[in-house]
């Protein structure tokens, strides 16, 4: 009884105390969450546009790419007898009633012109199966029981266990198998993970080959950038104003007009040979190949992609004040110590945004290697690109791009582990 | 840069002007496409009242997969490559064309006995030219008399210099092999084996260090008038226009060259497919095609062509000599098997990029 007396003056005491309220009688706890409601809805209408831009853009094309790179259904689409078959006999060899169902596929896909769709997906990953699929399809519909004996007549390729072993790694749309070949591994006839055969390796080459050449154009970047970046970070505004529109120049010239640019200067009949022949440096046969090769690729990336080191490079140093570097000079500091103890230090947020811009848009650089790159200076990225445009292999290239992708985000997560995404400095 | 601003101005405005009366073409520009901007499209635009524009690519075919499965067509007709057009029509991305409503040629002939044997292979494409890959060599490099056959290309003691080849294993591998002593009805046999890619590639293995590689046809003539390679493959048509139409000091080698056909051929899914119809129609007849040898020296793949093809635009230029398909230039041909690159292409394309790498 006692509890409820306590009780009751308390909640009375409560309502008439009450909560702050407005002028116009709200609690202005709500009103106050109402009006943060609103303007958050504001902000959020504002960042709308580009929210859905970028999911449109940018998230839903990855998705895209990641389904595709573990996704092929041309040949389970195509061949739905087949796909049963294999459903129902996970371990057996290919019998009569594996052939029924190939010849009635066989029939179907020439219905549905889709002999060749389903035999260039085989022929993926077992050459010279195209033809097999678009010529048997021709002839199906004449087929007579018993169907394993009519097929192996027709070709005796038809009883390659390697065929069925594809055959049944395509049935079911899914499959690792496209990562398996961007890692230069296939299956053999029984399906183990093998190494691809020697002359068909090249994929891990060019992953190594783009990170390390990416990160020696970070490196030169970085060494060409760096005194660049002190030296309009010190001069009067006037003059380093000047001299920042000379680093800009490039960046507003067409990316095919800077690549072609080198091209003539490089060239063995370009300027630069032209000019040590001509001084006699070197013999008109010694002529250099500083293009067509890795060496083309890094000078003329360096060159492109040098604004985007100086520029973070610069905003960082601009504001660090001379007098630091003074002071630890009165306090008897060398000019290398007061350098490499007090300057350089304040410059780490810098280089670390220039040296990830840099290192991320090389490592996903196209036009560039392809134009002056050769045979040695091929990055990743041309493979990529061969495998959309060429050989339409979009689930090899979807499962390249996505290798490179996870690549990165790798050394991101280890960049942010040893540096700290937060120490990053942009501007 | 050129080539970039009118594809995105022929790209902008075909956006603002999407009516029914305008058709654009997709070739591969260069004097191959001015050829047929003079020959197929300007009549085409004069005689049925509509406008046609002209895009370039470095490979036409490239685009039509990624164009039908997002139902976005930039352009209504294309101008590719056989093999390609076998295998784009294999996989259903193109409209089927009946051969046999295309019209008769000038001398009466039925369309289906007038195009060039061998040509009409594919039901959703209409053959317009016979090209050819050769090599080519800058005659004052060699004043003492150039390389003659497919062998010499591969000669660095003898004829020193870098080369040009086209990056992909299409024709340099037949060429290696004809380079090789293969004679070219053995080519293609020799190459669905393991030995003959592998002689085909110890061939290409000689030159390998002194081969500048290209990609677009409009980069040899300039490889070679840069004085980057001396010699180089390249699309017969390309170097005829450099060396008569410009005066360059180039000289075509015929032996070994491989004969290809371009097609027409039209996208699935095409919202102006009729009026693409009535252009392939037209720009596929005697006369269209014979004119069109007037600006740069491919074949009319038309038979009933043949006699009316006149002389170069320049007008003293007898075009006859200077066809991949003249007597003299037969000696040792070789055509492109398109079934072949169909089915094994992938393949080949890959090992030369490991190649390529390695």
């Amino acid at each position: 009884m006692s509890d409820s007396h306590s009780i009751a003056p308390n909640t009375a005491s409560a309502e008439t105390a009450g909560p702050l309220k407005t002028a116009d009688g709200k609690p202005l706890k709500v009103a106050l969450a109402r009006a943060q409601a609103r303007s958050r809805r504001r902000a959020f209408l504002l960042v709308a546009p580009l929210l859905l831009f970028v999911v449109i853009t940018f998230v839903v094309p990855i998705f895209q790419l990641l389904a595709q790179s573990v996704n092929d259904p041309s040949f389970s689409r195509a061949a739905p007898n087949m796909v049963e078959w294999f459903a129902q006999n996970p371990d057996a060899e290919p019998d009569e009633a594996a052939y029924a169902a190939l010849v009635a596929d066989l029939v179907e896909m020439k219905k549905n012109r889709t002999a060749a769709d389903a035999g260039t997906r085989i022929n993926y990953e077992l050459s010279g199966s195209r033809s097999l699929f678009t010529s048997a399809a021709r002839s199906a519909d004449r087929m007579e029981a018993p169907f394993m004996e009519a097929m192996l007549d027709k070709d005796e390729k038809w009883g390659d266990p390697m065929l069925w072993q594809v055959m049944r790694g395509a049935s079911t749309g899914f499959t690792i198998n496209f990562y398996l070949a961007a890692l230069d591994m296939t299956r053999d006839a029984e399906g183990n993970i093998i190494a691809a055969p020697e002359d068909r390796q090249i994929y891990v080459k060019l992953f190594i080959r783009t990170f390390v050449l990416s990160a020696l154009i970070m490196l030169t970047t970085f060494i060409l950038g760096f005194p660049v970046a002190h030296l309009l970070a010190v001069l009067p505004m006037r003059t380093s104003n000047l001299l920042m529109i000379l680093v800009l120049l490039p960046f507003w010239t067409s990316l095919l007009v800077r690549t072609t640019a080198w091209i003539a200067l490089l060239q063995r009949e370009g300027v630069i040979n032209s000019l040590l022949v001509s001084v006699g440096v070197i013999g008109e046969d010694g002529r250099l190949s500083m293009i067509y090769n890795q060496a083309g690729t890094v000078i003329a990336m360096t060159h492109i992609l040098l604004p985007f080191m100086i520029l973070p490079l610069y905003s960082v140093m601009r504001p660090i004040p001379p007098s630091y570097v003074r002071a630890a000079r009165s306090l008897g500091a060398t000019s290398f110590t007061a350098f490499w103890r007090v300057y350089f230090p304040q410059t780490v947020p810098g280089i670390a945004a220039g040296g990830l811009l840099v290192f991320i848009l090389a490592v996903g650089y196209y036009i560039t290697p392809a134009l002056v790159g050769g045979a040695s200076g091929q990055l990743i990225s041309n493979l990529i690109a061969f495998h959309m445009n060429d050989s339409y292999n979009w689930s090899l290239a979807s499962a390249l791009a996505a290798l490179l992708l996870f690549a990165v985000l790798v050394l991101y997560w280890l960049y942010d582990r040893m540096i700290g995404i937060d120490r990053m400095k942009l501007g | 840069m050129k080539k970039t601003l009118i594809l995105t101005t022929a790209l902008a405005s075909m956006g603002l002007a999407a009516s029914a009366q305008e058709l654009t073409v997709m070739s591969w520009g260069g004097a191959y496409g001015v050829s047929q901007v003079e020959a197929y499209n300007k009549p085409f635009a004069a005689a049925n009242g509509v406008t046609v524009n002209m895009v370039d690519a470095d490979n036409p075919a490239t685009p039509i997969k990624a164009m039908v499965e997002a139902g976005d067509y930039s352009a209504d007709v294309f101008d590719i490559e056989l093999s390609d057009a076998v295998r784009l029509c294999d996989e259903g991305l193109l409209e089927v064309i009946d051969h046999s409503a295309l019209p008769d040629g000038v001398d009466g002939v039925p369309a289906l006995d007038d195009f060039v044997a061998g040509s009409l292979v594919s039901e959703c494409a209409v053959p317009n030219i016979v090209w050819s890959t050769v090599y080519a060599y800058d005659t004052t490099k060699f004043p003492n008399g150039g390389p003659t056959t497919a062998a010499d290309f591969f000669d660095l003691d003898a004829f020193p210099g870098q080369r040009g080849l086209r990056k992909g294993a299409k024709a340099n591998l037949e060429l290696a092999l004809m380079a090789d002593g293969v004679p070219a009805a053995e080519v293609y046999d020799l190459l669905a084996t393991d030995e003959g890619v592998a002689r085909a590639f110890a061939k290409l293995d000689t030159i390998k260090g002194s081969v500048v590689w290209w990609e677009a046809g409009a980069q040899p003539p300039q490889l070679l008038a840069d004085g980057e390679v001396v010699m180089s493959t390249a699309y017969n048509g390309r170097i005829f226009n450099a060396a008569v139409g410009e005066g360059k000091p180039f000289q075509i080698v015929w032996d070994g060259q491989i004969m290809d056909f371009d097609m027409f051929v039209i996208p699935r899914g095409n919202p102006d497919v009729a009026l693409a119809m009535e252009y392939v129609a037209f720009a596929t007849g005697s006369q269209p095609l014979a004119d069109q040898a007037m600006y740069i020296s491919y074949g009319p793949a038309r038979l009933s062509s043949g006699p009316l093809v006149g002389l170069y635009q320049d007008g003293k230029t007898e075009m006859g000599p200077h066809m991949p398909t003249a007597a003299d230039n037969l000696g040792n041909a070789l055509v492109n098997d398109f079934e072949f690159w169909a089915d094994r292409g992938t393949e080949l394309e890959e090992m030369f990029n490991a190649w390529l790498a390695g």
